[in-house]
């Protein structure tokens, strides 16, 4: 019964405090850095792309609306021939960010994504693809994988060994 | 003949009045609620976001009026009819002032309960045709919660009725002259204000709608106008109640200074406030515990509160 | 039955496993690497490790390795015991010391057994911060891509190619830490199961290059159950498609046919369904000599409608390639008797004398189990490697008579692969192999005879009567190959399963009736024999049950202006017959309409073309050469308006009947009318649970239930995406919902389960591993031997083969890549199909002076061809081999008798023509 009275009282203490809306949009709100709002693709330090295709972020989107295509360019490079994401799906969750083992994908506090056409809410790689590497920008996964690609020969990446011969006998 | 002029004058100024409180009133509780959640609330169209209510309005006008294909229908388009029609009806008796009230009944007190009665059947036929396990829970609980409650809000009153020794609200308020009720009958009020929240199914004591395990209880299946006169009828039951708490225990028009209008209204708000506020504080019970704290705690509490004022009604005389 | 004890529990586990067999079978999971249930044990990569109990009481245990352990009466083993856990996790994180970050970038990703068997022994992190070693890849062709870095040296591999599948051309290599897995230099593997490496190797070491171009992970591809259609043998696969394109086959495993391999023929035939020769669009011209031109659906169905007014002057010509399904509906379309089976007079004959022997004779035609359990074969005339790839794989695996014995002697179990093979060392097993020319079966057996067809088919009577005299005896025998069938006949005896093995190949119904004759001598005495007989194409058994007449009789109809329209099914008449008598037939008809769902020499014979579904788009049903009827269901959506051949048959057949039946344009509803009208068909009713069959009132999805991008693929046309498509035919759904229980045997979709991302998810769908699926195996046999009967033998024995005074005998060789014309329209296929040349024998080149590389003259049947020479020293004299249906050969009818002159002499050293040394024939022997 004191608890209801108690509560009562403080409730009605809120009367005097100050209200805590920001008034957007005639105030924008400055948005944490790790905010969850437009996805985009970036680039890694020598500005190719970063994302390998690798179909996590689009197996993992719980609302599926991730498709892309992989393909491969001659020296061995994965990269997406097309990747679209259906932005009046995506609940901007997050879980592809987590997912993408290159820090290809990246959601950015740009949340001002209204359109009055749903159809324009559907983004194709050139929508999606910045020019810079985003949060993280020392990351290069090609560095750190085992596979050739063009300017990255067998044994060139970080901590590997130059490529066995195999003729040899030698222990 | 000017009689019978001033009489509907009367008749459409109540209804105008009474309309137009619970039509702010789906603004009053939005910016109320706001307030004390440190909020703004709708500010946005019109000063103070006042002509929300003509938004609200326009909106609920224009909706898409849906009768499930399952329903009863003439029983579906009854329903809401009823409940918003049972919460007008009281307002013949309120003693706004001295002079200006729809009707003066000697047995006013009684008429209310009768009409406040009346109004759950509007719940329950609302939740019964609409043929779905939801509104029909909401209807059912209606049922017994509001059956419930009328009990207490009958017993409640009769402290107030022994004291002033009439039915009549006009008596009843020119009896607080000297003393408000809410002092000798405090125990009456707090049973009356509760089960107040009750009949108009107000949260705490919404479970009849309780949207987080029936969806909207009794008018799930409701869209467009009929939903809008459900909403309203629950706004007109909150300023219904507000009202007869004023005029029961706190003296109606009586005040100083300020005309008897103003303090009647003054007092009305002061608690449709209340109201909200339970709704800014208190969760919801469960049904089980509202059905005990009715029988449990209610019923023998207002029974001695009668038994004692009885005595001390007896004794004085 | 043995009773284990798992972690203090009772267990009953069948005789003759071992441990881990036994616990995968039990559902425990067990992690693996080198293990294979069809390579058997070697206990080369420490993961299986339990800890095995002395008794109740024994408290310490000692690790062993699950595999190489038997699950004999009374053993008391512990899974979950923590010191063998943290064994296994040791031994894969060892293994991870050395392997890539290349998860993203690796095609294997997402079903790796590598990647589950991590997750199951929970390794999660790397402590190793030290360099990696890492190898050169090699180039090993168009089908099988190669990336070393990932190897965790399970030997796997090496065991599949050189020992299961008999390559050479692919060894472990270099020493200690260096091993690696390749060949000795870049090439082409020569192996013609090499695909099967993608499925063996437990990571991304072996990938399908053809499923690279078009990349999709296993999660997202939309899978269905299908039948291979490019040999007789009706393997069962799986299709994937994703963006409504086909992008994969896999291997589906079935007990009683393939088991855990295909060729690579099967595996990567199938590009032709998004070919450019693919027909998606109604073809008609406006009169003979116009062009053809594109014709909206309903307009093809007018016209078509008009055309066959006049019913009783339509003939229609069937395919074997097409399903049961659309040969009916054509039957149904122009009646029985005017229904031809659209096979050549040979293909005909030899199809109708097969059947016959395996319906009326005691010997059981085997399935490919049988034929891996047997334990003796005599090959006859049958180049199995190319025509029935599979087969000859099945082949290898004989039972050894040696190993049989030894599992008595010394008490050492089947599956103790290594062991096994120590003591077998390099004897062949009883595998004897009579064929025209060299075949890559040959270094798996243990005699080889190599002669013209009916020579061939000497021996085999000539072994008949050694078996059993009452067969007739063979005049002018010469004595070695007496003596060969004396051999032969003694181990065929001698087998408790012995099987013979002939077919089509040699185009020789003598050949076939020899290979009757020696199983039923046998089943005379009382030895069950097997008796494989290897048709060409993938419904050639259903098309022979069916009954009709070949296609000259087709052509008799019209040149008897019996018939003016001809609606030709699924078929290239122009391989069957000559193309003049293909061109004197179709100008006699006023109106031919092909229903076909790729482009060939018919379509400029056609007057309308509908465009057909191939298997991928399409459910239906195939017979295959065992006489097993299998359903094969659709996997995408065809184009606008390719539809099964079937529904266009039955559309064509509405307006004359003025009844619309909606069954029969409904699979459920053509099958019943099909099982109604024709009775041996029956049991095609069973053999796939019917479009009305609900699993917990759901269908079985076609796609996983990670399945992704339902609400973007379409998204770029349309932001709000389309309802699931819906399937009318068959019990599984075009999405992912549905029910996730254990479907029918013939309705898994996909290999899958928890934990199990990979292949190997297959031991959950079997009720004992490496044996039956759950609920059985799918597919039912329509023919089934006379048990007990006696028919008489076959009399006509052939006289001996004699070259003719300077002309040779052309017999077909055949190429497992090129010789069947759908793979061979595939990209990787056609990389490796042979170029066209004739096969000549070196002291026939030497009469005429012809050396290898010459361009030489044939001239038959008043046909003449113009091919380079390659000199086959395998080929008996007097006999020259022609490849069967390369593409661009002109259809020769064969054997027949042709001459042979120099026209063009090249200098020496000319360099082969593409593909040596691969597809087979003779062109591959070494």
């Amino acid at each position: 019964m004191l608890s209801i009275l108690k509560g009562i009282w403080v409730i009605l203490s809120h009367t005097f405090r100050r209200r805590v809306t920001v008034q957007y949009p005639d105030v924008q709100p400055i948005m944490p850095p790790r905010y969850r709002g437009r996805i985009v693709l970036t680039r890694d330090p020598s500005g190719a792309e970063r994302c390998v295709a690798c179909y996590l972020c689009s197996a993992v989107c719980p609302v599926e609306c991730i498709a892309l295509q992989a393909a491969e360019d001659e020296h061995g490079r994965r990269y997406p021939e097309f990747f679209r994401i259906n932005f009046s799906r995506c609940i901007f969750c997050g879980f592809c960010e987590d997912a993408c083992p290159t820090y290809a994908i990246q959601l950015t506090p740009d949340f001002e994504m209204g359109e009055y056409v749903r159809q324009n809410l559907v983004y194709e790689k050139e929508h999606l693809l910045i020019s810079g590497p985003g949060k993280y920008p020392g990351y290069d996964f090609y560095r750190m994988a085992g596979v050739a690609i063009g300017g990255k020969d067998k044994g060139e990446a970080e901590n590997e060994e130059p490529p066995v011969d195999v003729r040899s006998l030698m222990p | 003949m000017s009689d019978v002029v001033l009489h509907l004058l009367t008749i459409v100024g109540v209804l105008a009045a009474a309309l137009t409180i619970a039509a702010g009133l789906i603004w009053g509780e939005r910016r109320l609620l706001a307030l004390w959640q440190d909020r703004y609330g709708p500010n946005r169209v019109g000063p103070f976001g006042l002509l929300q209510v003509v938004a609200d309005i326009i909106k609920i006008f224009t909706k898409e009026d849906w009768i499930p294909p399952f329903a009863d229908r003439a029983v579906f388009v009854l329903a809401p009819g009823i409940v918003f029609a049972a919460g007008l009806m009281v307002f013949a008796i309120l003693p706004v002032t001295p002079g200006i009230a729809v009707v003066r009944l000697n047995v006013g007190v009684l008429y209310f309960l009768a009409i406040s009665s009346l109004g759950a059947y509007g719940v329950v036929l609302a939740g019964w045709s609409s043929s779905s396990k939801y509104s029909l829970l909401g209807g059912m609980r209606a049922a017994a919660q509001v059956l419930t409650y009328e009990v207490f809000m009958g017993l409640s009153l009769m402290g107030v009725v022994m004291i002033a020794g009439s039915f009549d609200l006009g008596r009843i308020v020119e009896a607080q002259k000297n003393l408000w009720f809410c002092v000798p009958q405090f125990f009456g009020l707090l049973v009356f204000f509760m089960a107040g929240l009750a009949e108009a199914h107000r949260s705490p004591f919404d479970l009849p709608e309780s949207d987080s395990e029936l969806v909207a209880g009794y008018h799930s299946e409701y869209s467009g106008m009929k939903f809008g006169m459900f909403f309203v009828g629950e706004y007109l039951s909150i300023t219904v109640i507000s009202a007869l708490i004023a005029t029961l225990f706190f003296g109606g028009w009586l005040g100083p200074v300020l005309p008897p209008v103003v303090w009647f209204m003054l007092k009305t708000f002061v608690f449709i406030g209340g109201f909200i506020l339970m709704r800014a504080t208190l969760p919801r019970p469960r049904y089980d515990q509202l059905m005990a704290l009715g029988w449990k705690l209610l019923l023998p509490l207002t029974l001695l509160n009668l038994l004692i004022t009885g005595a001390i009604v007896l004794a004085a005389r | 039955m043995a009773v284990i004890y798992i972690d203090n529990r009772p267990y009953t586990v069948k005789d003759g496993q071992n441990l881990l067999q036994a616990c995968l079978g039990l559902g425990f999971d067990v992690p693996y690497f080198c293990w294979h249930p069809a390579l058997g044990s070697v206990g080369a990569c420490r993961q299986c490790a339990v800890k095995q109990f002395k008794d109740e009481h024994d408290t310490r245990g000692k690790i062993v390795m699950s595999c190489m352990t038997p699950a004999a009466d009374g053993v008391r083993i512990s899974i979950d015991d923590p010191e063998v856990r943290e064994f296994r996790a040791s031994v894969i994180e060892w293994m991870m010391i050395n392997h890539p970050h290349d998860c993203p970038v690796c095609d294997e990703g997402g079903e790796c057994h590598l990647q589950d068997m991590t997750v199951m022994t929970g390794h999660v992190h790397r402590e190793y911060n030290f360099p990696k070693r890492t190898f050169r890849n090699q180039n090993l062709g168009p089908l099988v891509n190669h990336e070393m870095n990932r190897c965790i040296h399970c030997y796997r591999c090496v065991r599949f190619y050189r020992q299961y599948a008999g390559g050479r051309d692919f060894d472990a290599l270099a020493a200690h830490d260096h091993v690696y897995f390749g060949r000795s230099e870049d090439g082409v593997l020569e192996n013609e199961f090499s695909g099967n490496l993608v499925e063996v190797c437990p990571t991304g070491v072996f990938t399908d290059k053809t499923l690279k171009r078009h990349y999709s992970r296993k999660w997202d591809l939309q899978t269905a159950p299908s039948i291979c259609v490019h040999c007789g043998l009706g393997c069962n696969t799986i299709a994937g498609s994703r963006y409504g394109q086909l992008r994969r086959i896999r291997n589906r495993y079935n007990g009683e046919v393939n088991g855990y391999f295909l060729c690579d023929r099967g595996r990567y035939g199938y590009e032709f369904v998004t070919g450019d020769s693919r027909i998606e669009q109604p073809l008609a011209r406006p009169e003979r000599s116009a062009a053809l031109e594109r014709v909206a659906r309903g307009e093809a169905l007018q016209r078509a409608a008009s055309f066959l007014r006049d019913r009783g002057r339509v003939i229609g010509i069937g395919s074997p390639r097409a399903s049961l399904e659309a040969n009916y509906a054509l039957r149904r379309l122009v009646g029985p008797d005017r229904f031809y089976l659209g096979v050549s007079t040979e293909d005909y004959r030899m199809t109708a004398a097969a059947l016959k022997i395996l319906q009326a004779g005691p010997a059981r035609s085997p399935s490919l189990k049988e034929v891996r359990m047997a334990d003796a074969a005599l090959v006859l005339g049958e180049d199995v490697t190319n025509t029935a790839p599979v087969l000859a794989l099945a082949l290898r695996q004989l039972v050894h008579p040696k190993a049989d014995a030894a599992a008595k002697t010394f008490d050492l179990p089947s599956w103790s692969d290594a062991a096994i093979r120590e003591l077998v060392q390099d004897e062949k097993e009883s595998l004897f192999l009579a064929t025209p020319a060299h075949t890559k079966l040959e270094d798996a057996a243990c005699q080889t005879y190599h002669a013209a067809p009916d020579n061939l088919a000497r021996l085999g009577f000539a072994v008949a009567h050694r078996i059993d005299p009452a067969s007739p005896a063979v005049p002018d025998l010469a004595e070695e190959v007496d003596r060969l069938a004396e051999e032969i006949a003694a181990a065929l005896v001698s087998a408790k399963r012995p099987l013979i093995v002939s077919g089509t190949g040699c185009c020789s119904e003598a050949m076939l009736q020899a290979a009757a004759n020696v199983a039923w001598a046998l089943c005379r005495r009382g030895n069950p024999a097997l008796l494989s007989l290897v048709l060409p194409e993938a419904n050639s058994i259903g098309l022979g049950l069916m009954g009709g007449g070949d296609l000259q009789s087709a052509f008799q109809a019209l040149r008897e202006e019996r018939a003016d329209t001809v609606v030709v099914l699924e078929n290239d008449l122009y391989r069957r017959e000559s193309a003049a008598a293909v061109d004197a037939a179709l100008q006699l008809a006023k109106h031919v309409i092909l229903i076909d769902h790729t482009r060939h020499a018919m379509a400029e014979k056609a007057d309308l073309i509908l465009p057909a579904a191939t298997f991928a788009e399409e459910s239906g049903t195939l017979v295959n050469s065992e006489g097993r009827a299998q359903r094969y269901y659709q996997v995408l959506l065809p184009k606008a308006s390719v539809q099964p051949s079937w529904r266009w048959l039955g559309l064509l057949n509405e307006p004359a009947s003025g009844t619309a039946d909606e069954e029969l344009f409904k699979l459920d509803g053509i099958l019943a009318d099909i099982a109604g009208e024709l009775p041996q068909f029956r049991p095609i009713l069973e053999i796939a649970p019917p479009s009305g069959f609900r699993m917990m009132g759901q269908k079985v999805p076609r796609q996983s239930p990670r399945s992704s991008g339902r609400t973007a693929i379409d998204a770029k046309e349309n932001v709000s995406e389309p309802k699931p498509p819906e399937d009318p035919d068959s019990p599984l759904a075009f999405s992912m919902e549905g029910d996730e229980g254990l479907p029918p045997p013939a309705l898994i979709p996909r290999f899958w389960a928890p934990g199990w991302n990979s292949d190997q998810a297959v031991n959950k769908f079997q009720a004992e591993i490496g044996g039956a699926l759950r609920s059985g195996d799918p597919g039912k046999r329509l023919i089934e031997p006379q048990v007990g009967a006696q028919p008489d033998f076959f009399q006509t024995v052939p006289t001996v083969f004699e070259p003719h005074d300077g002309r040779l005998l052309l017999v077909p060789l055949y190429h497992i890549f090129g010789s069947e014309p759908l793979s061979a329209l595939s990209r990787g296929i056609a990389e490796l199909t042979s170029g066209r040349y004739v096969a000549l024998h070196p002291a026939d080149a030497a009469a005429q002076k012809i050396a290898e590389g010459d361009t030489v003259q044939l001239e038959l049947d008043g046909i003449s061809l113009e091919l380079p020479v390659k000199i086959a020293a395998s080929l008996p004299p007097g006999v020259a081999g022609l490849p069967s249906g390369l593409p661009g050969m002109e259809h020769v009818a064969l054997p027949s008798w042709c001459t042979v002159t120099t026209i063009l002499q090249t200098p020496p050293l000319a360099p082969p023509q593409n593909g040596e040394g691969v597809g087979g024939g003779v062109g591959a022997q070494s």
